[in-house]
């Protein structure tokens, strides 16, 4: 290691951006065509969707048959990375539980998210129940932002006038499946509102893009597009951006630490080359992170100085406190009646094809907040798993000529069940409101560096009763909708996997560990994002938010991140950054 | 973009996505051929370590040639030939239970042990292997762990491994471009999804369900 140097470079960006995925990609994309120089650090590899996407692949294309080995949602999934990094651990504390999926690529998690795309809504913002602080911003301050997000990037949906589920400006949704059609009855007689999914995929031609291809309706968004068909931060956001002359991309750089001068201002970034593993800095007037909740808290955590003793930006003490990931509960079954059923092109489109808002009022209930319902099911394209299980199925249907059939089996008559069977099965996931918390956390591990040698993140989480009761209350759900779709399913989950709750992390929403407020002895942004105490430091990802709503975080981070970055348009004019 | 500049963007002319359409309902191999041009950059968006590990697996050996044997047996009793479609083995599943045990190891135990536990079952009731046995021997074994509701207890280490030996046949063989073929999945094409069609929703009685 004797020949280990600091490469410092010489020129200053006017704009250095963490990250590339909705957060850093939306920023870059808005300051890079205002004409701002921005240098753009990604801690994975170069990513284009056009050229590394999996999509159209046929399943035997894969030795696993998609199975997901080395990528928790599929080998043909687009996601790098998962819940578990070669050489990049991380911890927790008080043997309490928290996953944390990081994708290390060109858009980071936008490859292989669902595409569901909800506006938060005014109660989300400012809470009714007085339960948790209130953003420093309403619905209408984001508004704007949410309507010009829809026309750069496009997502289909209905307007519905619901008051916390606003409308957008709406391509058509794709229309349900016939599993679907099914789910929509069994929900509408259990009381459930249920309308069209909102998704972010062309089904139209997005007017006024040249670049980007509407959908063929392969299902396939999980992979990413190739001809930028749905959303990603790469296909979307950043390659438009590099194409502007203004953005550059340095990949496989990880970022250690927002570098500071005297006055406490940020002057740059270093970070770790994973190319050469040589050490880089970086200058720049201003620094954003969008590395994520949790990695733009570690950034800012290990940015220690005279200055800035508890870290950057986080005089407050409140840097990776509130850390939120959404609840998560689902069930599933089969159609009996859609037994030999016959087959048709019925992938449609990649997101949700319907879904359900939050429909109740909380008065009546026993815990706090509520969840939205996303469902699927159809004729999909078989893979790893295909018929898993059937000997828990085919025994609970008549056979072809109306006799009992005993359970498993082999043979041309199971081969017969796998094609009677191919289609029948359906799924329903609750995503519910986690309220923040001051003790659910992430802080530095003491003791504990990556393979980089940068400390690590430690995380503290649990859930309480008011996730573990919406948990319940999503599973009584799922058996009524069940029941009234006439299918067959097992029993609900109950107290001893807290309703199916699944683990803190697992729903990769977690968010609110660098929050905003307008007092900065309880946050650590202002309602520009910008740091309370570095003013030309500014967080563009899910770290900021105050209190996250049942909607999915990514249509948010992209809103809030093109007004972070219209805010430092603004201020550069002014020459405040 | 078009319709049409996005097929072409996809490296499909409109006239072999038409093909493409026709090729998934009438023959799979054709299909595969149309899609040849992907795979001629097999490695893009594939991350090294993912494709060294594939080289890798490919290159290890895991069943002995005697538990090959075995396992070839068992995938085409599970799905044997029929007149729609060919065998297990035909679908060359055998070899993807070879790859999908190193691939996930979790499978290695259950998988061997599963085989060695039927093996001891056929020799301590036939005095011969489960290869060596005959044909109505091996069902006669077979028939006891096949049924997980009406085994005997004293077989449920059997009927854990056919679960599972199940499981990983029908994987195989319906991920197969025999097995795709044959449960008739229509889609990987490009089209335009307008709704459930109309006879199927008048069959159901959904012409009038909406969200």
């Amino acid at each position: 290691m004797s020949d280990l140097q600091i490469k410092k470079s010489t020129t200053t960006y006017d704009v250095v951006i963490v990250g590339s995925g909705a957060g850093g990609g939306m920023a870059g994309y808005v300051l890079a065509n205002a004409g701002v120089k921005v240098l753009m650090l990604e801690a994975g590899a170069y990513f284009d969707p056009a050229k590394d996407s999996q999509q159209l692949k046929w399943p035997w294309e894969s030795p696993r048959r998609g199975a997901g080995t080395t990528r928790p949602f599929g080998d043909f999934d687009a996601a790098y990375g998962g819940w578990e990094l070669e050489g990049e651990p991380y911890t927790t504390k008080d043997k309490t539980e928290f996953f944390w999926f990081r994708s290390r690529m060109l858009g980071g998690r936008t490859n292989h998210w669902g595409r569901i795309s909800l506006r938060m809504g005014p109660h989300d913002f400012k809470s009714r129940d007085g339960l948790t602080d209130d953003w420093p911003i309403t619905y209408d301050d984001v508004k704007p932002y949410y309507d010009k997000v829809d026309r750069l990037i496009g997502v289909y949906g209905t307007k519905e006038g619901l008051e916390n589920e606003p409308d957008g400006i709406f391509l058509p949704p794709p229309k349900p499946r016939l599993n679907e059609l099914y789910i929509v009855q069994g929900a509408k007689k259990a009381g459930v509102k249920i309308i069209p999914g909102r998704g972010a995929v062309l089904t139209e031609a997005l007017p006024g893009n040249k670049d980007r291809g509407a959908c063929f309706f392969c299902g396939q968004c999980g992979r990413s597009c190739k001809i930028y068909g749905d959303f990603s931060a790469s296909s979307c956001l950043v390659i438009p951006a590099i194409k502007t002359g203004n953005l550059k991309v340095i990949t496989n750089a990880m970022v250690r630490e927002v570098i500071t001068n005297k006055e406490g201002l940020a002057t740059g970034v270093s970070y770790v080359s994973k190319e050469d593993m040589q050490e880089y800095q970086v200058n720049a007037k201003t620094v954003i992170l969008g590395a994520s909740a949790g990695e733009s808290a570690r950034i800012l955590l290990n940015s220690k100085s005279a200055e800035h003793p508890g870290g950057l930006a986080n005089s407050s003490g409140v840097v990776g406190r509130y850390l939120h990931d959404s609840t998560g509960s689902s069930a599933g079954g089969f159609l009996p009646q859609l037994m030999d059923r016959k087959r048709y092109n019925e992938d449609g489109a990649g997101s949700v094809h319907i879904y359900s808002p939050w429909w109740l009022d909380n008065k009546k209930l026993d815990f706090p907040r509520g969840y939205h319902i996303e469902y699927g099911g159809g004729l999909h394209m078989p893979s790893y798993g295909f018929g898993s299980g059937i000997q828990n199925m085919n025994g609970m249907v008549p056979d072809r000529s109306g006799n009992k059939k005993e359970a498993g089996g082999y043979g041309a008559s199971l081969k017969d069940d796998y094609r009677r069977f191919y289609g029948t099965q359906f799924g329903m996931a609750g995503r519910g409101t986690a309220i923040a918390r001051y003790d659910n956390y992430c802080e530095i591990d003491p003791n504990v560096v990556d393979k980089y040698g940068i400390p690590v993140l430690r995380f503290h989480y649990k859930w309480a009763d008011d996730e573990i009761k919406q948990a319940k209350h999503m599973q009584e759900t799922f058996q009524e909708i069940m029941h009234n779709m006439g299918a067959i399913y097992g029993g609900p989950q109950g107290p001893e996997t807290n309703y199916g709750l699944e683990a803190p992390g697992k729903i990769i929403h977690e968010v609110g560990t660098i929050r905003m407020g307008d007092d900065p002895k309880k946050s650590a942004l202002n309602k520009w994002c910008q740091a309370h105490d570095c003013k030309n430091l500014f967080v563009v990802d899910a770290a900021p938010f105050v209190q996250q709503g049942d909607k999915n975080a990514t249509w948010t981070i992209l809103a809030m991140s093109m007004r972070t970055a219209e805010y430092i348009l603004q201020e550069r004019k002014k020459l405040n950054v | 973009m078009n319709r049409r500049d996005s097929l072409k963007a996809l490296g499909l002319s409109t006239l072999s996505a038409g093909l493409l359409l026709e090729a998934c309902k009438t023959d799979n191999k054709k299909a595969a051929e149309e899609t040849a041009p992907a795979t001629a950059e097999a490695e893009a968006g594939r991350q090294p370590f993912e494709v060294e590990r594939d080289k890798k697996l490919n290159a290890d050996k895991f069943f002995t040639a005697a538990e090959m044997a075995t396992i070839t047996l068992l995938t085409d009793i599970i799905i044997p030939k029929d007149e729609k479609s060919g065998s297990a083995s035909d679908a060359k599943v055998p070899d993807f239970i070879e790859f999908i045990v190193k691939d996930i190891p979790d499978h290695q135990t259950p998988m061997r042990g599963g085989l060695r536990w039927l093996d001891m079952q056929c020799l301590n009731r036939f005095g011969k292997t489960f290869t060596d046995s005959s044909k109505a021997q091996q069902i006669e074994l077979i028939d006891l762990i096949a049924y997980p509701n009406k085994a005997k207890p004293e077989m449920g280490q059997g009927v854990a491994f056919f679960n599972r030996m199940r499981d990983l046949t029908a994987s195989g063989f319906f991920t197969s471009e025999i097995g795709v073929k044959d449960v008739g999945y229509a889609g990987n094409a490009p089209n335009k999804w307008t709704g459930v069609p109309v006879d199927i929703l008048k069959h159901y009685g959904m012409e009038n369900v909406s969200a």
